[in-house]
């Protein structure tokens, strides 16, 4: 139905960039996750393709055609905001029709589409409601309603689920997913939870400080992540990242040496994913355990290594470790490992 | 969860509401039952001793052409002061909340007429609008038009309605502004991605989540236009041209002050009471049903 192309755009506040140069090509039906920490600019560039700020450099295109100056209403988008942002003195067929009665179609035909869409998400015993007479996961679904109806190229979600609670999150996540592969629209999803990102994704675009770090499947990010704060923002837990010193054929951290495959020399940062640790008595890696987290399917070690920096490993199943029981060993595939520049961040080799 | 307060004496919470019941007392309860009684008695022509009549100072004044118009002219007055007081408040409001530079110097400036007392800005319109010397007149006169609102019974309504109104423009502007301000701005934004433009967003959208706003500054305006344009009134028309613009309050004030008739001013100032007291009344009890949340 719809393509949207972000080429380098930028936002500047006065003097301030908050946003320098995103470029992103969306093909059409894929949803695409918009990840990073509070403050990345992240709900700012949704709000650049919704119309609601201006865009200050750069250009945008749904569809291919240039999309920059359009109102928010002529550009064929929907929008589901974080606090769903219903008009609170209208029942909830009256929230989902309004942009149909604003369109100039006839009563019966939007009745219908408003029938249609509360049936999609359960809403028909519901449709003369108040807002304030609904659940926060029924406003959820209200507010998807609303984008729905009006059958857009593009949906934008910011943070749709972050007012809900952790249960109701995982299933509208679902539901949302599903939704979105029956209509095929295309949506750009905004979030600041990595598992969200995860799990909802064909593609993800990680930003920060209004920079991309890395666009990809989410399968990609996990297992090639561009530059170190990728690596750390996805996957939880955030990876382990250590200063090591590439010499010989080999890293060395402190007393630990670990076998270096890529011939790096120098310094570098090494990135060990907290679950692709094993343990292993002949190990190299030594790690003084302080807490450990018993989640069930795995445990949670955290602790430090012998040169003092925090070190976190995921082991599954449960163990018995008691805080101070002294050193544990571990050992790491060489393919688990990550490279990065000790400098740029990057991703080395 | 409770969380009243149970005393344990009497003393200190007495001592606590007394300050209270006694202004309430001294201000509002002993004025209004001396008028109460003073509404039962007609005085002498000296006002040196009173006669009992019972209700026939209402009796009379039920029948008085007079009071009746100045009922009317209550109504008319206390319409338009409302609607002008309003309107043009919601309107600078508006367009204020759409400013992002300055909206400060804006909000300031239309706040300063409130700062002037009623019988002042009754002067001050007085003198704007004076037949002779009046810069507003002149103008008035150099188009062509003759403008006299001691003789012109419209002019004169007219006159003291904006003279009324103009300095609660002010008093209404901040409650709508403030009202605009704490409008959600995402459900601003999702009216305007659902296609609806300006005006629109502000009929269906803005407005209805103004109502609790709105029937506030309805039933003070009302009340405002009732008792406290007064002053504006005395030092504008006192009243005139032929009682065109003696609304009631007005009316005790000249039947009691200047006619020297206590016993009618009391009966009407108990009348007065009774009237604001009704539609306040009746505002809440019908208005409100369609104020939403």
């Amino acid at each position: 139905m719809a393509t949207v192309d972000l080429d380098n755009i930028k936002k500047r506040f006065g003097t301030t960039e908050v946003i320098k140069g995103v470029s992103l090509s969306v093909q059409d039906g894929e949803f695409i996750v918009i990840v990073g920490p509070s403050g990345c600019g992240k709900s700012t560039l949704l709000r650049m393709v919704a119309g609601l700020e201006t865009i200050t450099e750069g250009e945008l295109r749904i569809n291919g055609v240039r999309a920059n100056d359009r109102e928010p209403m002529d550009r064929d988008i929907a929008m589901v905001f974080q606090n769903y942002a219903l008009y609170p003195h209208m029942s909830v067929a009256q929230n989902m029709g309004y942009g149909l009665k604003i369109a100039g179609l006839p009563k019966p035909e939007i009745a219908a589409k408003v029938a249609e869409a509360a049936k999609l998400l359960q809403l028909t015993d519901l449709l003369d409601r108040k807002p304030k007479q609904l659940s926060g996961g029924q406003r959820q679904r209200v507010a998807m309603g609303r984008a729905i109806v009006r059958e857009p190229s593009v949906f934008l979600f910011d943070e749709p689920l972050s007012n809900l609670d952790a249960k109701l999150r995982v299933q509208m996540r679902l539901e949302i997913r599903e939704l979105q592969s029956k209509l095929g629209i295309t949506s750009l999803y905004v979030t600041h939870d990595q598992v969200e990102a995860m799990t909802m994704a064909d593609r993800m675009i990680v930003m920060n400080a209004g920079v991309t770090e890395q666009i990809g499947t989410p399968l990609d990010v996990y297992e090639r992540p561009e530059t170190l704060f990728a690596a750390q923002f996805i996957g939880s837990p955030s990876m382990n990242v250590i200063k090591a010193e590439g010499r010989d054929g080999a890293f060395y951290l402190g007393g630990m040496v670990l076998p270096n495959p890529t011939g790096v020399e120098g310094p570098v940062m090494l990135g060990l994913r907290p679950e692709h640790l094993v343990p292993d008595p002949e190990g190299p890696i030594e790690m003084q355990v302080l807490l450990a987290e018993p989640l069930g399917a795995n445990t949670l070690l955290h602790g430090k290594l012998a040169t003092g920096t925090g070190f976190t490993a995921s082991l599954p199943g449960v163990h018995r470790v008691m805080s101070g029981e002294g050193a544990l060993r571990l050992t790491i595939e060489a393919r688990n490992m990550h490279l990065f520049d000790a400098e740029t961040g990057r991703r080395l080799g | 969860m409770e969380k009243r307060v149970t005393f344990k004496g009497w003393l200190l919470p007495l001592c606590l509401i007394a300050p209270q019941v006694v202004i309430s007392a001294v201000f509002f309860f002993y004025p209004a039952g001396q008028a109460v009684w003073q509404s039962l008695f007609i005085p002498d022509p000296f006002g040196l001793s009173s006669r009992f009549v019972g209700l026939g100072n209402f009796e009379y004044l039920l029948g008085d052409p007079y009071y009746r118009s100045a009922f009317v002219t209550t109504a008319i007055f206390s319409t338009l002061v409302t609607l002008t007081a309003m309107v043009p408040a919601l309107f600078l409001a508006v367009l204020a909340d759409r400013l992002v530079k300055s909206a400060g110097v804006y909000r300031t400036l239309l706040i300063w007429p409130y700062a002037v007392a009623p019988a002042v800005a009754g002067v001050l319109w007085l003198f704007m609008f004076n037949t002779r010397v009046g810069v507003v007149a002149w103008y008035l006169g150099q188009l062509g038009y003759d403008w006299n609102h001691v003789l012109n019974e419209g002019e004169a309504m007219g006159l003291v309605v904006v003279a009324s109104s103009w300095g609660r423009i002010s008093y209404n502007f901040l409650f709508f502004f403030a009202a605009l301000q704490a409008v959600p701005r995402s459900i601003i934004e999702a009216a305007a991605i659902d296609g609806a433009r300006f005006w629109r967003r502000f009929f269906t959208i803005v407005l209805p989540l103004l109502s609790p706003t709105t029937f506030f500054l309805l039933v003070v305006n009302v009340v405002y236009a009732f008792f406290e344009t007064f002053g504006v009134i005395h030092t504008i028309t006192s009243g005139g041209p032929q009682q065109a613009t003696t609304i009631l309050v007005y009316k005790v004030f000249s039947d009691g002050f200047v006619g020297q008739d206590l016993g009618s001013s009391a009966a009407q100032s108990v009348i007065l009471l009774v009237v604001v007291g009704l539609l306040t009344v009746v505002q809440f009890k019908f208005v409100e049903k369609r104020v939403h949340y």
